[in-house]
């Protein structure tokens, strides 16, 4: 077999670097990669050269692009093809590409043969489409016993719109299907002949939780492919507002876990402290979900002595009432007999799924951008989780996991400070290099994000492919509640804590 | 004859300051302020002068569920002592009576749920039925281990039978009474860790989820009725804790009132310090319940 075209991870390559393999070798070779432990980061279609835009006749085709990562040894590799209307599914041997193959089928059109379960991702682009609009057929189990549950899109509390099916007997879940698409705003193609005046906040505000890591990696992007670097003072900086966003987010799912299983202390105090953490982002740069902080060449704002030594009070405060909330969470006996044993996602599934994140840990895979493609400050971090992290895949992993990467988060935030080199924090940055590409990998509060950014022969943005991985794990959820109880469903839905809008684009 | 009248409508005027007031200890244990004391009169009025909204799909069943639903508990009222004095209605055998008036308000609350056709509601329903065959035995047997010490088959007669010297005479049995009514208490009206009132979530619910359909006046019964359900059956819990040990009628009927406020001031505690049972696990806590009830009953049955 040939050797695959190795690629580094934020290291603008030439376009030569996705020159198309033949279909038959792609597909073996991707059967190979994957097989051989490779996990898809992403896997996405775009017009070929002299296509103007996806679904048009007659024109030259779409190139497929792989990205695959190993994770253990710190590789990514790349593979590409161009096919002319149709592709061939992997994904009955590789669960992973399950959700990636249906994406490229709705949104370039191609033809997607032996996919076992081709539906709308979100919503198809027009008519011609290989999906047609609205299929709403869902697996249905059949009998005179079972009932089926339709829950959402609207739904009874103030969160986003998306569709579960629950194929029941009685109490118990035989299957949930998740149709999510509600929230689909084409950020994408918006941002296609970019960076503009408005592509910053698109990805801003792409997944509102996770301003900071969806910023950091587009900024990450673009520094890559105009050779920016990015001062040291930048780079700390930028590290320190995305552990305050983990340790915001991941504050505020351990109340929302504790509220779904009534016990008010934890849900109480945590709601406050989420608050608080918010809080510290605002104080650096004037948003609570640090919009405007990152900047590509850096960040917009900086710290001073005075504002670190009122950041580090509010930071042992809030990070003490977090402790306390979660002893009081983990010492409740009522509260563990409820969690233990709920949803469970086997490491197995989480493997075969491709799970990221805080969801992949606590079932045992302990894949962390952090650590397997640092950058930035991030070069030398030790492990994220202690070796007795549990593995145990329940809801009481995904929320423990949660705790002892809010340790951690502190832990890292004290060290940032302690040595937050001196300089400036932002540099110019240049122009794109024309007809590049580059892979940018970030840790986000809920796990990997991947943004692969491809430039055209002016420097601007021929393809911005988008994973929030929130495209992972949806269907981990589905998962940990195959034989579950139905009323189990809200807190395995809070231990993932998944993004609507992040998935929807 | 005016006492007891005058019991039943202190009954009634103060049933809906119970829910505020288990909802003020939580939001203390929360280290919130809460909502206000008399949130629940303010609702009840706001409820009251809406106009109701009927899906075309319901039937008449819908709009009778709650209507019956209340009037099985004004009903049951009658028949529950204030402080251990007697009730206005009273006969041999009225504690059957109350049994089945609480099993016809949960009957109709369910038909009403079934009618809408909703897959939330029925879900609820089934769980409301299920759980009630464990709650009603425990419920009728604690009755009748309290029946069997003396007094007769009336609540009014076995109330005034109770005077404190039985706590010192048997004890084990009123404990074991009164731990099992507690049960069923915070079962049946769905309290933490049976039933959180508080979520959203329609998947995990197991009484709101059946009148999530009803709007209105039609709500609002349910909520007075709720708060009556409350009070009838805290009353019987504060009743054996705080036998009547005056003569005086002013001195027992103000100690009924505060046992019933500690006791609604219990139940926020209750709600404060631990979680929600998975659902699977809340037929054993009845179970414990109807052990309790048939552990007093042999008990009393011995002495």
């Amino acid at each position: 077999m040939t050797e695959l075209p190795r690629l580094s991870h934020l290291q603008a390559a030439g376009l030569d670097a996705l020159a198309p393999l033949p279909p038959d070798d792609f597909y073996k070779a991707a059967a190979g990669r994957l097989k051989a432990g490779g996990r898809a980061v992403s896997y996405f279609g775009f017009p070929e050269e002299g296509r103007s835009a996806p679904l048009e006749n007659g024109s030259a085709g779409t190139r497929l692009v792989m990205i695959l990562a190993f994770d253990a040894e710190r590789r990514l590799e790349v593979l590409s093809m161009s096919a002319g209307d149709s592709f061939r599914a992997l994904t009955p041997d590789f669960p992973q590409l399950h959700l990636f193959e249906r994406e490229i089928a709705e949104q370039t059109g191609l033809r997607c043969d032996g996919h076992p379960w081709l539906k709308p991702v979100r919503y198809p682009l027009k008519a011609g489409s290989p999906i047609p609009p609205g299929t709403a057929d869902f697996f249905r189990v059949h009998g005179a016993e079972v009932h089926e549950v339709a829950v959402g899109p609207v739904h009874a509390g103030v969160i986003e719109p998306g569709h579960f099916r629950f194929q029941c007997h009685g109490e118990q879940v035989f299957h949930l299907e998740i149709a999510l698409g509600y929230q689909h705003r084409g950020i994408e193609r918006r941002l296609i002949g970019g960076p503009g005046q408005l592509t910053s906040h698109y990805l801003e505000t792409l997944a509102g939780d996770t301003t900071i890591g969806h910023a950091s990696a587009y900024c990450r992007a673009v520094e890559s492919l105009s050779g920016t670097p990015v001062p040291a003072r930048g780079e700390f900086l930028r590290a320190l507002m995305l552990e305050l966003e983990r340790l915001a987010n991941h504050t505020g799912d351990l109340g929302a876990l504790a509220g779904d299983v009534a016990y008010l202390p934890t849900a109480s105090f945590c709601g406050r402290l989420r608050g608080d953490f918010l809080n510290m982002s605002a104080l650096i740069c004037g948003n609570r979900f640090g919009r405007g902080m990152i900047i590509p060449g850096g960040t917009a704002f900086d710290l001073d002595h005075a504002l670190i030594k009122e950041l580090r009070l509010r930071l042992d405060a809030a990070f003490g009432d977090v402790e306390n909330a979660a002893d009081l969470l983990w010492g409740s006996s009522s509260v563990m007999e409820r969690f233990e044993g709920t949803g469970i996602v086997s490491r197995e599934t989480a493997l075969a799924l491709g799970l990221t994140g805080p969801a992949a840990r606590a079932s045992g895979v302990r894949r962390d951008v952090r650590r397997d493609f640092p950058a930035g400050a991030y070069l030398n971090l030790k492990a994220p989780l202690p070796e007795d992290a549990p593995e145990s895949g329940d809801v009481r992993a995904r929320a423990y996991t949660r705790w002892l990467e809010i340790k951690h988060s502190y832990e890292l935030i004290n060290g940032l400070l302690d040595s937050l080199p001196s300089g400036p924090v932002f540099a110019e940055p240049g122009a794109m290099k024309p007809e590049s590409f580059t892979v940018s990998l970030e840790e986000g509060w809920r796990g990997e994000i991947c943004h692969t950014a491809i430039t055209d022969k002016a420097g601007k943005f021929r393809s911005y492919k988008i994973k929030d991985p929130s495209f992972n794990n949806w269907q981990g959820l589905a998962m940990a509640l195959r034989g579950a109880q139905i009323s189990d469903f809200p807190l395995c839905n809070k231990s993932f804590n998944l993004s609507y809008c992040g998935h929807d684009l | 004859m005016t006492k007891p009248l005058i019991q039943y409508f202190l009954a009634l005027l103060l049933a809906p300051l119970l829910p505020g007031i288990i909802n003020r200890v939580k939001a203390f244990f929360g280290g919130r302020r809460g909502v206000p004391l008399f949130q629940l009169y303010f609702d009840l009025y706001k409820l009251a002068r809406k106009v109701p909204v009927y899906s075309r799909t319901t039937t008449w069943l819908f709009r009778f569920g709650p209507v019956a639903g209340l009037a099985a508990m004004l009903c049951a009222l009658m028949i529950v002592p204030f402080g251990g004095r007697p009730s206005f209605l009273s006969f041999e055998g009225d504690l059957i009576l109350l049994v089945y008036l609480l099993g016809l308000a949960r009957f109709t609350t369910v038909l009403a749920a079934l009618d809408t056709g909703s897959g939330f509601e029925g879900m609820g329903a089934s769980r409301e039925a299920q759980f009630a065959v464990f709650a009603e035995p425990a419920f009728f047997l604690a009755l009748a281990a309290l029946a069997r010490g003396g007094g007769g088959l009336s609540l009014s007669g076995i109330f005034s039978n109770l005077t404190p010297a039985a706590w010192l005479t048997a004890s084990p049995i009123l404990t074991l009474v009164t731990a099992s009514l507690f049960i069923v208490f915070l079962a049946e009206n769905s309290r933490v860790p049976v039933d959180d009132p508080n979520t959203h979530l329609e998947l995990t619910m197991i009484h709101e989820v059946m009148v999530l359909d009803h709007s209105g006046p039609d709500l609002a019964f349910i909520f007075y009725g709720a708060a009556l359900k409350l009070w009838t059956l805290g009353a019987l819990i504060a009743c054996v804790i705080l036998p009547r040990h005056s003569g005086s009628w002013l001195v027992d009927s103000g100690a009924f009132v505060l046992a019933m406020f500690a006791l609604a001031a219990a139940v926020g505690v209750v709600e404060s310090v631990m979680g929600r049972l998975r659902l699977l696990k809340v037929p054993h806590l009845l179970m414990t319940a109807l052990t309790f009830s048939i552990l007093a009953l042999i008990f009393q049955a011995g002495r």
